[in-house]
């Protein structure tokens, strides 16, 4: 400290007078915003800005290139139906990373729950929803198991997750016995579990309900992240953990609400899975942990946490889909949708790098 | 000034120790701050000013001693339960959210919900009305340089961030106000907007204890001055009594005051 010896009052004085001087600077400083920052600054307030652009670009690209095709009721609503179980484990995926976490088990918790209410319904004779309501109860079991391992013994999500992926898998190959239960012995005992795939004609689109059941997530949480207290939190803590836990958030107990909600949604996942494809089979949606990463990266939410928003995965899972679906139609070879995706992934996650650096 | 030093202080500590290990941190300290005052805490690196603030604030449990509200003796087990009895803390790091606006800021962890269903069993939260108290409390203390009070914190300056926790432990705190080093990480301008932002809160009633490590900004705005050396007091003074360089001195043990002998090393 140069100024200790100077009295109080000329310290005052001082100032004040560079205080002045600091004024004039800082507004030199301000005028210099190029339209590039300025558009940095619009992503960064809208973070659905970027997806939903690329979601537009896709899909007049495809428009022009394959043509009615492409546009038509038909195909869009086919779209909606092949993004439909992406988007709702791809909530679940939404949920977790904004606490700044991964869950790599969504894929696996989705198949074990599956099999857990096939089995309930087919095997056991359950009322078939029993079968969904226990089925809920092992999402939210197995959510609750990750949610343990992240909070009290403090494993960073992303092994705590690796771990539990490949326990649950285990346990859906040993509980399945590896065998599919055929459709018709689910549509023969527990209709109930395939409703979710059953399409009703909305102007020559046909919806599925599981699709619905989608949007009806996505909007519950939509709400629930920005209309309660527990979605302030949820942001809070993924964006700055020590801050949440000084401002007096429980942060632990917010993370662990976080994980038995994801198990829950990716119990609601096993059953549009099971409507989508009619039999349960214990080898389906092995990619979808993955998918659903995917889709929320894609939708803009910042793998740092706390930043992001649900809808934005909703748009990164139909962006995924539309180029899936707009490539296939073009006559591309299949690995090149795979590229396509892979160069989406890397493009939006260095997007999100340049908006955080401009602005933070 | 209307501080009075015959009241009972609002905050007091009696012979408070804490020790880690061989360590001891407080070493039977003793600590007062009165109504309507600006007491600034001074002292060395090392010298146990922080963990007197964190047993005030309820961040750390003391070994022994007592810590009196009122003149009541009252035992913090967590941060929280100093909160609710209005003992409100301004982190060097803030404490805030940058992603998240100044309103869902200032009521972060003591959300409104609204009126009725929509907030009982839909727990809808009561954004206008947050928004309200928040801009009252901002133009209450002079703050409304800040547009739009919905707007992300990460797109205010240091200064105004730093205005947004004064504030929102002006709106929350009863008792006292704590601050840590607000003023560290500032540029000269926005350090003397945040020091006639403690003044002002000052002034509407609520006393702070200022932590700080920049003299003149210390020397400017505190009525007393409390200088913590060896994890206890060493002295109290006044900026009128004591000058700059005398108040380093007896930080460092280069001067001894006689009523308040510096323990022998």
């Amino acid at each position: 400290m140069s100024s200790t010896d100077q009295k109080p009052s000329t310290a005052v004085l001082d100032h004040d007078k560079v205080a002045d001087q600091a004024q004039t600077y800082e507004a030199k400083f301000e005028s210099q915003v190029t339209p590039l920052q300025r558009f940095q600054k619009f992503l960064h307030k809208y973070p659905v800005a970027a997806p939903s652009i690329v979601l537009l670009l896709a899909v007049l690209a495809f428009s022009i290139i394959v043509g009615d095709r492409f546009l038509h009721p038909f195909n869009l609503s086919l779209v909606l139906q092949q993004v439909t179980i992406i988007g709702v484990i791809g909530i679940a995926q939404t949920l977790i990373i904004l606490t700044a976490g991964i869950d790599l088990s969504v894929g696996a918790i989705m198949v074990l729950v599956s099999v857990v209410m096939g089995r309930m319904a087919v095997d056991y004779g359950f009322e078939a929803w029993l079968a969904l309501l226990i089925g809920i109860a092992a999402g939210a079991v197995a959510g609750f198991i990750n949610g343990q391992l992240i909070t009290r013994m403090k494993l960073p999500p992303f092994i705590a997750t690796l771990g539990s992926w490949n326990v649950f898998f285990a346990l859906n190959l040993w509980y399945s016995k590896s065998e599919t239960i055929r459709s018709q012995d689910i549509s023969a005992m527990a209709p109930l579990l395939q409703w979710l795939g059953e399409t009703i004609n909305v102007f020559g689109a046909r919806l599925t309900y599981g699709s619905i059941l989608m949007l009806g997530l996505f909007f519950i949480i939509w709400y629930a992240l920005n209309w309660t207290a527990w979605g302030r939190h949820v942001y809070a803590t993924g964006d700055d953990p020590a801050a949440a836990k000084l401002a007096g958030i429980r942060t632990d107990r917010v993370l662990l609400s976080v994980y038995v909600l994801a198990g829950v949604v990716c119990a609601i996942g096993a059953w549009v899975l099971i409507g989508r494809i009619g039999s349960v089979s214990p080898q389906a949606g092995y990619t979808t942990n993955l998918d659903s990463i995917t889709a929320v990266v894609i939708g803009g939410c910042s793998l740092f946490g706390g930043r992001g928003s649900i809808y934005g995965t909703l748009i990164g899972a139909l962006v995924v889909g539309v180029f899936r679906n707009g490539l296939a139609l073009a006559g591309v070879d299949v690995l090149w949708q795979e590229f396509t995706v892979g160069i989406l992934i890397i493009v939006a996650v260095g997007v999100d790098q340049w908006i955080r650096r401009g602005t933070a | 000034m209307s501080a009075r030093y015959d009241q009972t202080p609002v905050i007091q500590t009696k012979q408070l120790v804490k020790r880690y290990g061989s360590v001891t941190a407080i070493d039977h300290a003793d600590f007062e701050l009165y109504p309507g005052e600006i007491l600034a805490v001074i002292g060395d690196n090392g010298a146990g000013k922080s963990s007197l603030i964190k047993a005030l604030s309820g961040a750390l449990i003391p070994d022994s001693g007592e810590v009196l509200l009122d003149g009541k003796p009252v035992h913090f087990s967590s941060p929280m339960e100093a909160r609710e009895l209005g003992i409100e803390t301004v982190y060097q790091n803030l404490a805030i959210s940058p992603a998240l606006n100044i309103s869902d800021n200032l009521f972060l962890g003591r959300e409104i919900r609204k009126p009725g269903i929509l907030g009982s069993l839909f727990r809808m939260l009561d954004k206008k009305a947050m928004e309200q108290r928040a801009r009252d409390k901002m133009s209450e203390l002079g703050l409304m340089t800040i547009q739009n009070i919905s707007q992300a914190v990460e797109s205010l300056s240091g200064g105004q961030r730093q205005g947004v926790a004064v504030a929102r432990s002006a709106l929350f705190g009863s008792k006292v106000v704590i601050m840590d080093e607000p003023t560290a990480a500032l540029g000269v301008k926005e350090s003397r907007r945040v020091l006639n932002l403690i003044k002002e809160v000052r002034d509407r009633g609520l006393p702070i204890i200022l932590i700080s490590h920049n003299m003149p900004h210390v020397f400017e705005v505190a009525d007393r001055i409390h200088i913590h050396r060896l994890g206890k007091r060493a002295a109290v003074v006044t900026p009128e009594s004591h000058s700059m360089s005398d108040a380093v001195a007896i930080m460092t043990g280069a001067m001894d005051v006689s009523d308040e002998p510096t323990q022998a090393a």
